[in-house]
């Protein structure tokens, strides 16, 4: 695997060359089909109770009917889940959108200085942050809650910002270092012997050749804060807290609310379902990014 | 001297927050976190605080439910690095020789993946209904209706294995990363490699075992620690699935969780301790090893 390319999910995905088909019997490829197929019905199961319950009235909820679709196609269930957390997704916007933003430029300006301008020691530096992405964070959890109050941090949305930016930084950085690692040295050093900084170099260089990245980094920033609920739940609640709080806080009452559940985990969810949509080319090439390295 | 500072001087200050960031944040508090693990600090406000070495992890130990919820961590982890590796590779076994429609395939697998663990969860508590015969809901219904009735069990109330019902949604949602892994790997082996086994006359099976594993041995190394250290941290999917009173799902994040709702500072950071060392153990070869790799294409 070469550290340099960021590639979205055609390139790091595409045949080698190799036609389709061209391998096996008739009997091999409906085989293949076949199983490719069940799969896809396996996978999509799930997605398709969430729909159907989410539309199910109270009457249809009966174990018999569990797999049926809905009598009568009511919308009850989605008015009372929206009503629950449509001001939890607002918050989450507002908690998620500075935060991918802030943890990209920190995650651009390391991944610059750590390839492309190097000084001693840089890959022990670079070792060191990417520990920082596989702690469990059980492990920092006590004293963090008692520095965020110390610093005097507010619960919910601010503390989450700060927290995500901070330990965002480790994945950003990697993203970003193996991108500009892809990008060629004589353009950075061209720059250096006309006698420009490393700010100079940085901004008018490396900066606008930059949106892949920020794009992956920003979907996967996005992606990860939207649906984090471990330090959602240690620094918020649910009068101030991000939609994964308020989904459980609706989904665990003790009346099993089925339609309203799931209608709830269905909007919960329509916002990183979209960004995956609209940009899944970049997810997937941000997740290679971020996985296959060395 | 002079002549050095200039020159690294400025990238140090450009990286310098973070640096500080991660030095707090992350290694600061490992610390002090450790430090509380050695205190008897049982009370949210406790007036004084006295070091009592390593008794927190001794009681731990002692304790057959943290024993009980490590064993739990040990087969949720199987459950889910067997299952995702064994799907991951078989769907892009089955996609790699390049099949119509391979983008939806591949999108649909993968879709599960930007959905959180909290979502999934409200439908698989659901689909893990425990009720059999005439009161069974989702899969026990499901089984029931397609004449799969003795395939009906108690998910996740299974004292034994109850916690491996919760790597079915866990394998089902991170499987399709796997499989973008594996793909990449199917694709990163040149076409030479495998014409040559052929003209050698290797069988099928002869090239799989001597050319294609070994070519994808790094990938799943890569699956490996990805999907092993996120299972080792399970916690949101028990939360939206059994809740974090039920005893057959209990993980240590879950009790850590538990203690810190209780007030007792000391045993959740013991168990936070813990926890990093059992991610440790897997991370830190893997960080190692990319190290060198780094110096060795540099």
């Amino acid at each position: 695997m070469s550290t340099s390319a960021l590639p979205t999910a055609d390139v790091a995905l595409a045949p080698s060359g190799r036609r389709a088909d061209h391998t096996g019997s008739v009997a091999m490829r409906t085989v293949r089909y076949a199983l490719l197929t069940f799969f896809l019905l396996v996978v999509l199961l799930p997605a398709y109770v969430l729909f159907v319950t989410s539309f199910k009235g109270l009457g249809d909820a009966t174990p018999s009917r569990a797999w049926s679709l809905p009598q009568s196609w009511e919308t009850a269930g989605w008015d009372r889940a929206w009503e629950v957390l449509s001001p939890a997704l607002l918050r989450t916007f507002s908690m998620v959108i500075p935060a991918s933003i802030i943890s990209a430029m920190l995650g651009s300006m390391n991944g610059f200085v750590l390839s492309k301008w190097r000084f001693p020691g840089a890959d022990v530096v670079f070792t060191m942050l990417l520990f920082g992405m596989f702690i469990p964070y059980q492990a920092v959890m006590i004293p963090l809650v008692q520095l965020m109050q110390d610093l005097g941090v507010p619960s919910g949305v601010p503390s989450l910002i700060v927290l995500h930016v901070v330990y965002g930084i480790p994945i950003t950085t990697l993203i970003f270092r193996n991108y500009y690692a892809s990008i060629p040295t004589d353009l950075v050093e061209a720059a250096r012997v006309d006698g420009a900084g490393m700010l100079r170099t940085y901004s008018s260089i490396v900066l606008p050749i930059s949106a892949p990245a920020f794009v992956v980094v920003l979907i996967w920033q996005f992606t990860s804060a939207w649906n984090d609920y471990l330090f959602a739940l240690f620094f918020s609640n649910s009068r101030n807290g991000p939609v994964t709080i308020s989904l459980n806080f609706l989904a665990s009452g003790q009346l099993q609310d089925y339609s309203a559940s799931m209608a709830g985990a269905l909007i919960a969810s329509l916002p990183t379902l979209l960004v995956y949509i609209i940009l899944g080319r970049w997810f997937v090439g941000g997740l290679m990014a971020g996985s296959v390295k060395g | 001297m002079n002549r050095g500072w200039r020159a690294w001087g400025p990238p140090v200050l450009l990286i310098l927050p973070s640096l500080i960031l991660i030095g707090v944040f992350v290694y600061g508090l490992i610390g002090v976190n450790f430090n509380t693990s050695l205190t008897d600090q049982h009370h949210r406000i406790g007036g004084d605080v006295a070091y009592v070495g390593f008794d927190n992890y001794k009681t731990l130990f002692q304790d057959d439910t943290f024993i009980y919820s490590l064993k739990n961590l040990l087969k949720y982890t199987g459950a889910f690095l067997a299952g995702t590796l064994v799907l991951g590779f078989v769907w892009a076994w089955l996609l790699e020789k390049g099949v119509k429609g391979e983008g939806f395939f591949r999108a649909v697998y993968l879709f599960p993946m930007a959905v959180s663990f909290i979502a999934s969860g409200v439908v698989w508590r659901w689909l893990l209904n425990n009720a059999e015969g005439d009161r069974a809901g989702g899969l026990n219904r499901l089984f029931e209706q397609s004449g799969l009735g003795f395939l009906q069990n108690q998910w996740w109330t299974d004292p034994n294995w109850g916690v491996v019902a919760i790597a079915m949604p866990a394998v089902w949602q991170l499987s399709g990363y796997v499989m973008a892994l594996f793909l990449a790997g199917f694709r990163g082996i040149p076409d030479e490699l495998r014409e040559a086994a052929r003209v050698d006359g290797a069988t099928e099976w002869q090239l799989y075992r001597h050319v294609i594993f070994p070519q994808l041995s790094p990938v799943a190394l890569s699956a490996i620690v990805i999907v092993g250290h996120m299972s080792l941290k399970v916690f949101d999917l028990i939360m939206a699935i059994a809740g974090q009173t039920n005893y057959t799902t209990q993980v240590p994040a879950i009790q850590m969780w538990v203690e810190f709702t209780r007030g007792d500072y000391a045993r959740s950071a013991a168990i936070g301790t813990i926890l990093l060392v059992i991610v440790a153990f897997l991370i830190i070869p893997y960080l190692v090893y990319t190290y060198r790799q780094e110096r060795l294409t540099r």
